[in-house]
């Protein structure tokens, strides 16, 4: 891939994927597909109540419908996430459960189905391991479960703390540290109590701290986790850094600060934004564009640490609901939106 | 759903002698936007949309009760963006969550997908004004509410006027 560095960029649209009936919500590529022969899959959750997986074919490099999960969650499925081993998915759905698949032949089979939550589950995340898998809902509660042998899933902790409904939950890429975002504004950072299973907050970022002003819609992390990044219904996105070499080093926890905000791009609602392992940030917004941040490299002291890469105006006809990096191959980018579409996308170099 | 009624005794006003109604061809003229003239009729045709919309507790429209007035409605065709401003009958109306979702799934129902809406309360007419504003403009918690049946009902009710 042409250095990041390069202003001559933008995406290209590769193929658009058609066959959800109502707005596609979120996407997920399986992290162990896309290198080493093993084509690339891609699953997308719809307000169609089914999720459904396209895979890459390895003769036409375009992708196609491998599977439809239907007929199981009752309402729409809001995001889905895929365990770091790449066997199981988990689908958060309206119909307040969470379902875990696993792929049999060119079926996929439901697991379990993990129930507790009140109302709407809105984001289901695997920690890096896979052994533990956390759901955040509209009742403002985040769970905590455990993958237990057997496809057992025990709920060990349920935090709350949040003052209205939780938008998304991500762990942190290496260290069992949690991050939540709602429509309280605010972002969480929770993390265990030693040895004892008890999980507690240990910072909130708000607007108080150079935080957002109205709801946090989603989180990301660079490729080391030293640094992550929210977008909100404020229009704004913002990078945050930590001192993860203390935390891994076990010297103990390291604040999250506030490091940039990206004002003055998207002009509607940034509903997603994902970090590439390359240092590309994406967002995707209810104004229909995507755009792209690189950190800025001829930085002289004063100016701004992120600039725009590349923009694309009208990437989908409605709301864009969510970006993601493919998880091997260079400047591969999927967009899910309300127009009921998947795009997938390729970063070159402008023609 | 309520024991008694928010709001027992609207005022319902005199309906306005209506301006002819137009199509929806205007929506398609693009040169049509650049009038001043133009943009009046366009945003007459918006109100057409929801001016018979009935109202959540009473037999009369929201045009009757004034929850919805002819400046209600900005419109940029250029960037397909619509705002709806609505005036709560009383400051506590807890009906007013529902009435922005009427007026939500009404325009949802007969704009072009293009257009990018906002609903809102009039400034200083509603006593939860921010957190009924953020709300409506939740397209999670709009998404989640039309799944509910008992609050699809409503809205359809309030709605069958409107589409006659």
């Amino acid at each position: 891939m042409a250095s990041v560095s390069e202003d001559n960029l933008e995406l290209q649209e590769i193929q658009k994927l058609e066959g959800h009936t109502d707005r596609v919500w979120g996407l997920a590529w399986n992290p162990t597909s896309g290198a080493d022969g093993v084509p690339a899959v891609l699953a997308s959750c719809s307000g169609d109540k089914t999720v459904k997986i396209w895979q890459k074919s390895p003769s036409t490099s375009s992708f196609h419908l491998k599977a439809t999960i239907e007929e199981t969650h009752t309402r729409t499925v809001r995001s889905c996430s895929w365990s770091p081993s790449g066997k199981l998915l988990a689908t958060a759905s309206f119909d307040a459960t969470t379902a875990i698949w696993e792929q049999v032949g060119d079926d996929f089979e439901c697991l379990a189905t993990l129930e507790g939550h009140e109302n709407e589950v809105k984001s289901v995340s695997w920690n890096a391991s896979g052994s533990l898998l956390a759901t955040c809902s509209r009742d403002k509660s985040i769970w905590i479960w455990e993958a237990l042998p057997g496809n057992e899933f025990d709920c060990v902790s349920v935090l709350q703390g949040h003052t209205q409904d939780v938008k998304m939950v991500l762990w942190h890429p290496s260290e069992d540290i949690l991050f939540s975002c709602s429509y309280d504004n605010t972002i969480k950072v929770w993390a265990e109590d030693g040895d004892s299973d008890d999980w507690h907050c240990v910072q909130t970022l708000k607007e108080a701290n150079n935080g957002h002003s109205s709801t946090v819609w989603s989180i990301s992390f660079n490729a080391t986790g030293d640094k992550m990044v929210t977008s909100s219904d404020d229009l704004s996105i913002k990078v945050w850094g930590a001192d993860i070499v203390r935390v891994q080093s076990g010297e103990g926890y390291a604040p999250w600060k506030h490091l940039c905000t990206l004002s003055g791009y998207h002009d509607r609602t940034v509903f997603s934004v994902h970090w590439s392992r390359e240092g590309i940030i994406s967002s995707g917004a209810a104004d229909d564009a995507i755009r792209l941040f690189v950190e800025n490299q001829d930085d002289l002291g004063d100016g701004p640490m992120y600039r725009l890469l590349s923009k694309k105006e009208k990437a989908h006809e409605q709301d864009v609901n969510c970006v993601q990096w493919g998880s091997k191959e260079s400047g591969l980018l999927a967009s899910s939106s309300d127009d009921c579409s998947v795009k997938i996308w390729k970063l070159g170099p402008r023609h | 759903m309520v024991a008694g009624l928010i709001n027992a005794n609207p005022i319902v006003y005199e309906k306005k002698e209506r301006r002819p109604r137009t199509g929806s061809v205007v929506l398609e003229d693009e040169y049509a936007v650049e009038s001043i003239d133009h943009m009046v009729v366009f945003s007459l045709t918006f109100l057409h949309h929801i001016r018979d919309i009935k109202d959540p507790e009473h037999p009369y429209s929201l045009e009757d009760l004034k929850v919805i007035t002819e400046d209600a409605i900005e419109v940029d065709d250029k960037r397909s963006y619509v705002r709806v401003t609505f005036t709560p009958t009383v400051e506590h109306c807890s009906m007013a969550t529902v009435i922005g979702l009427c007026l939500r799934v009404k325009l949802m129902r007969s704009l072009p997908s293009r257009y990018k809406v906002d609903i809102r309360v009039a400034p200083g007419t509603h006593a939860t004004e921010a957190a009924v504003n953020k709300q409506l403009n939740d397209k999670e918690r709009v998404a989640a509410a039309l799944e509910n049946p008992n609050l699809v009902d409503m809205v359809d009710d309030c709605l069958a006027p409107s589409f006659e």
